[in-house]
């Protein structure tokens, strides 16, 4: 049935993030390959040292979990239905390092067995669905699951998959197969609903799962005694990481940023409007978008932990004021 | 109704079928990678790729119209390069005005769309035809002797052993909320808003984890009581036979020559 969703509503389900042969340059395919790889190798060190034996088995059937959990659908609405990607409730039930090599395996199968994603672009869709959205959910539910843990998986899903979205559209322009100016906020925008789905489905199983293993969560919290704080300046660093790479990757395409360099300078680039949807498409490249898009990704990165954060204290405050009050 | 019949394998004993299974995976993504690299307009180049793709699927014995319908599987994608079509520059073919909107069609962005196009859908093909002509087991073991980890490649046979098991337990549960939903007739409104439903789906996809960890560990015990030691172990792979690797020089030269023409020309 996800077969029938990738078929009918491409854009419309998590299936737009699946990026199949042929739409990403080979240098930019290679580039992803070696940075998934990277990623894998140290997971698996990572997992053989905590979970020995129990490693192949155990994240072999939660493989095929997250592949049979994403079977399931709800309608939304004109026919179309959502469903969920599930890198973020791997992360926040097992881990970041377990859960990227589960949601490798997922990646893998779909793309051998069912075509759903490239086997050149692998590299890319492991890093997007499997690497990004694990490290980005894990990081969200972190900060805030002191607050409330519901907030936090339904925070860490719509986050993570929007963070994959934005990226996707980024690759996709760095490999010249889509305007950047067009792509990105056409992504950004249907993910930012899909991500709601997501994060519903993604805060209705951690509540489940909490209560049937609750043991499983107090695993992970004496694992992990690292205080919340840091895990937001955390998640904000690699935020700005990403977005300063994306800065680099763009100038690295020949009628991207140099040609804004040389026809307007930067300043006057940032002083365009942030984003203009189809500007005077004619003859630019994607430069001052490609600015715009980092400048505004960054700046949304900012404000929504701004947000969150300012969501999270009051709720603090308030419990603490509970705690504080007659019993 | 059981989740098998999404298995893209179609059983035979053509040459293809009887290939080993290394040279189809390394084949396969070699003949990706040159579509890959084709540069814009390289229609001769396109034509050649699709002209051994044809040869490859017409040895298979595998229905064509099948494996042709299979490759479709990528097309939605192409809305995303739609946009090419008007921010490559070139010379305007037709010019749309939406208005004050001014945007046209460049000849070398339609060069773009119709490459990216061409290039997906050879490559789709290709995977198709592996996917028909070769069991999963099978993949998984070629990839084990061309050196993947070993630990990886057995989790993602795990994954594909389990996803048949696992699948079923999905659609009872679907088949469950079906059985206590009552749904309006065809066009009328179910019950329940958008979110509700997507925390029933949530609380379906958390039971069915509950679930998967007992599973895994049953699983595991059952292996430890056989001897497992936390190492698959592997029968001895299939040695190559000179028909392999004739098949694959062949292939790979091929390949090699209409890349490098391609580039050339």
């Amino acid at each position: 049935m996800w077969l029938s969703n990738a078929l009918s509503a491409p854009l419309l389900s998590g299936e737009a993030l699946h990026i199949p042969d042929g739409f990403l340059s080979v240098p930019v395919a290679l580039a992803a390959w070696l940075l998934t790889i990277g990623f894998i190798v140290a997971a698996l060190r990572v997992t053989r040292g905590s979970l020995g034996e129990r490693q192949v088995p155990l994240m072999g059937v939660l493989a095929a979990f997250i592949f049979a959990a994403q079977a399931f659908n709800f309608p939304v609405a004109g026919g179309t239905s959502g469903h969920m990607l599930g890198g973020a409730l791997a992360a926040i039930l097992l881990g970041p390092w377990p859960a990227l090599l589960v949601m490798t395996a997922v990646i893998a199968l779909q793309g051998l067995l069912f075509q759903d994603g490239g086997l050149l672009a692998m590299g890319a869709n492991i890093f997007l669905m499997g690497i990004l959205t694990v490290w980005v959910g894990y990081f969200a539910y972190q900060a805030l699951v002191r607050v409330n843990r519901t907030l936090a998986a339904f925070v860490a899903g719509w986050l993570s998959v929007m963070a994959a979205a934005v990226l996707t559209a980024f690759l996709l322009a760095l490999s010249g197969t889509a305007a950047l100016g067009v792509v990105l906020p056409a992504m950004a925008g249907v993910h930012a609903l899909i991500g709601i789905g997501e994060g519903l489905i993604t805060a209705a199983a951690v509540a489940l799962v909490a209560r049937a293993l609750p043991g499983l969560f107090a695993e992970h919290a004496a694992g992990e005694k690292i205080a919340a704080g840091t895990w937001v300046s955390a998640g904000l660093v690699a935020s700005i990481v990403v977005g300063v790479l994306a800065v680099f990757f763009a100038s690295g395409s020949p009628d991207g940023l140099e040609r804004v360099a040389e026809d307007k300078g930067f300043l006057e680039a940032a002083q365009e409007p942030l984003f203009n949807i189809i500007p005077d498409y004619v003859f630019p490249g994607i430069g001052n978008e490609a600015l715009a898009g980092v400048v505004a990704m960054v700046l949304g990165t900012l404000l929504l932990f701004a947000v969150g954060y300012a969501i999270a204290r009051a709720l603090a405050q308030r419990q603490a004021r509970k705690a504080a009050g007659p019993q | 109704m059981h989740l098998d019949i999404l298995d893209q394998y179609r059983g035979g004993a053509s040459p293809v079928h009887r290939l080993d299974p290394r040279v189809k995976l390394v084949c396969t993504v070699a003949f990706i990678l040159v579509a890959a690299l084709m540069p814009d307009g390289a229609w001769g180049g396109l034509a050649a790729l699709a002209a051994l793709w044809l040869a490859a699927a017409l040895f298979s014995e595998v229905p064509l119209a099948l494996l042709l319908r299979r490759g479709l599987v990528a097309l939605p994608f192409a809305l995303a390069a739609l946009t090419v079509l008007f921010t490559v520059p070139g010379e305007p073919l037709v010019a749309l005005s939406l208005g004050r909107l001014q945007i046209a069609v460049t000849d070398a962005g339609a060069v773009r769309f119709a490459t990216i196009l061409l290039k997906s859908w050879l490559s789709v093909l290709m995977a198709v035809l592996l996917a028909a002509t070769t069991t999963f087991p099978d993949i998984v073991r070629a990839m084990h002797s061309l050196r993947v980890p070993g630990v990886l490649v057995a989790i993602i046979a795990f994954a594909f052993r389990y996803l048949f098991v696992l699948g079923d337990e999905a659609l009872r549960l679907l088949r469950a909320r079906e059985a206590r939903m009552a749904a309006a007739p065809a066009g009328g409104r179910s019950g329940g808003s958008i979110a509700w439903r997507a925390q029933v789906v949530g609380q379906m996809a958390g039971s069915l984890f509950v679930r998967s960890i007992a599973r895994s560990e049953r699983v595991y015990h059952a292996m430890a009581s056989r001897g497992y030691r936390g190492e698959l172990r592997w029968l001895d792979p299939p040695r190559a036979q000179r028909w392999d690797w004739a098949v694959a020089g062949a292939f790979l030269g091929l390949l090699l020559l209409i890349g490098i023409v391609a580039r050339v020309v």
